[in-house]
């Protein structure tokens, strides 16, 4: 088991830069500072999002539901029970389910088809909060770090890849409802800002893009949990005055998919610690 | 850029014919059903409370189409449309509290899933500079800053100005800017409001 004691000190300065809610000229150096800090993220000690690594490593082992078995069988697309460099080519096409899956979705099939598990718990805690810890979050913190230091690479060779891939592209480029907002709005040209938060741009390969992909799921100080993907997105619909978007529906995977894909050749070092 | 953008959707529309499947390539368009299936089952049914919504309109389907590139012609087409659909106050005035729509400029809440329902912010200075004693503005649309001095605080500028607020879109179809006043985000009484905050000489836009 690692521990969190490191991360009293670190966490208190990442929380300090997160609450200064600091003059446009401050940004520059709180991004310098950042970057400083990045450094200590990625130590065990001081990222609490371990934490969620090692749960998530003792949920994978653990046998459970109505056929009393672990998850060690699981074949998250590198054959069953094989998790490293599993997640660097997430999301993929599975044929037993003829279809492009993401983590998440795949957990799900995992869960049900093999541990007899009813999930409805399970997606109740989707998202972690206060009291209210997520066996998904855990699970992909665990899953995700089996790829640090690998980049990712996803080469879309089935049909139904490139279909996903074309579908998250359009959705990337979709504004509708309330704010007439699309992904693209926010994220779609380079050094742009909302208020003084940076937008990395995502629609082009690069190293925003690169950088921001291999950094999830990441431990947010400002929730004090650790997020995957499905939440982040989850978070920008929410933000773009849409309904809530379904949790692990095929359009979340799709975009995930096209966002993979522009930040193909990234290295993923998670579980990350950002703001 | 637009005439660029153009001649490459004509080039890209022309080869899709020629390939087998719909999206047998990166880079193609997704096959328009599978589109639709996907956003329906994201979105399965309307939250109560938001039938009335606006959830995708003729335009914002344009703009998503070409990516806010729009070819001349369905430009003017937009246009149009969304000029129509300006209404100005009853009796003329686009004039409200400045005070109040300073408020309303820096404020981010309201209408997303998670809120109650409530006096929405209009949040303008998630992408525009305003008041230069306030830092926190982002820069996805133009600065604002003297915006009723700079046009001599003339009030044809201020009733362009109200307009702009109601839809941006009249006269910069797939603007970033969402259309306010169209949706209902914002009441006729915010939107003079906000007028004001840009066209009163006493409000720290013009100091
Ligand atoms: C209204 C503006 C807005 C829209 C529209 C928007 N986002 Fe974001 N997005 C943000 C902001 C602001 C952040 C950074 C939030 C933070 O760090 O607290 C962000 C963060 C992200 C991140 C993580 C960035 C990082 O560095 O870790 C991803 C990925 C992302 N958005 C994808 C999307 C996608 C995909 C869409 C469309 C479904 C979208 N966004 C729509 C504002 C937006
Ligand atoms: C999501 C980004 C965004 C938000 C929010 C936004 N705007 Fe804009 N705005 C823009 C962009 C981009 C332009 C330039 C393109 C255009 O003319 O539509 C613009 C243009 C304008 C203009 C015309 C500037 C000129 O060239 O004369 C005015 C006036 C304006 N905005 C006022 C407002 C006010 C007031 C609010 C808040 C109620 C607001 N905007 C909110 C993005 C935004």
């Amino acid at each position: 088991m690692r521990t969190r004691r490191g991360c009293v000190a670190a966490c208190a300065a990442i929380l300090l830069l997160a609450a200064g809610s600091a003059p446009a000229q401050q940004a520059v150096d709180t991004e310098k500072e950042l970057e400083k800090y990045r450094q200590m993220m990625s130590d065990p000690m001081s990222n609490p999002g371990f934490l969620n690594v090692d749960r998530g490593e003792a949920l994978w082992t653990q046998k459970r539901g109505a056929r009393n078995a672990s998850l060690e069988t699981c074949d998250l697309g590198m054959g069953p029970g094989k998790l490293e460099g599993a997640f660097a080519r997430l999301p993929r096409y599975f044929a037993d389910v003829d279809q492009v899956m993401d983590l998440e979705q795949r957990l799900k099939h995992c869960m049900e088809t093999i541990q007899g598990l009813d999930t409805a718990d399970i997606l109740r805690r989707r998202f972690g909060a206060p009291g209210r810890v997520s066996d998904m979050e855990d699970l992909v913190a665990f899953i995700a770090n089996k790829s640090s230091g690998m980049k990712f690479e996803v080469p879309l060779s089935h049909p139904k890849e490139r279909e996903a891939y074309a579908i998250g592209e359009a959705l990337f480029y979709r504004r509708s409802d309330f704010m007439d907002f699309s992904c693209a709005t926010c994220h779609g040209e380079e050094g742009k800002r909302i208020r003084l938060q940076p937008l990395p741009q995502l629609n082009k390969p690069g190293r925003d893009a690169q950088m921001t992909m291999g950094s999830w799921p990441t431990y947010r100080v400002s929730q004090s949990q650790t997020r995957t993907m499905q939440h982040r997105l989850w978070d920008c619909y929410r933000q773009m005055r849409t309904p809530e978007p379904v949790y692990l529906s095929e359009g979340i995977t799709a975009l995930t998919l096209y966002l993979v894909k522009t930040a193909e050749g990234g290295e993923i070092q998670v579980p990350s610690i950002k703001r | 850029m637009r005439t660029f953008f153009f001649a490459a959707l004509v080039v890209l529309a022309a080869q899709v014919p020629a390939l087998s499947p719909a999206v047998a390539q990166v880079g193609a368009p997704p096959d328009p059903a599978a589109l639709e299936r996907v956003t329906k089952a994201m979105w399965p049914k309307r939250p109560e409370g938001w039938e009335n919504r606006i959830s995708y309109d003729e335009t914002q389907a344009a703009c998503s189409r070409f990516r806010n590139e729009l070819p001349q012609a369905e430009f003017e087409r937009v246009r149009a449309r969304e000029a129509a659909t300006i209404r100005f106050p009853a009796d003329g005035n686009v004039l409200g509290d400045w005070k109040a729509g300073q408020k309303y400029a820096n404020d981010g809440r309201g209408g997303t899933f998670t809120d109650r329902p409530m006096t929405n912010g209009a949040n303008c200075y998630a992408c525009h500079q305003m008041d230069l004693a306030e830092l926190s503005y982002g820069t996805l649309g133009p600065p604002l800053v003297g915006y009723g001095k700079l046009r001599n605080y003339a009030p044809e500028e201020a009733r362009a100005a109200y307009a702009k607020i109601y839809n941006s879109m009249a006269t910069m179809p797939c603007s970033t800017m969402p259309r306010f006043g169209y949706h209902g985000f914002l009441t006729e009484q915010q939107m003079k409001d906000l007028t004001a905050f840009l066209f009163d000489p006493a409000s720290p836009v013009n100091k």
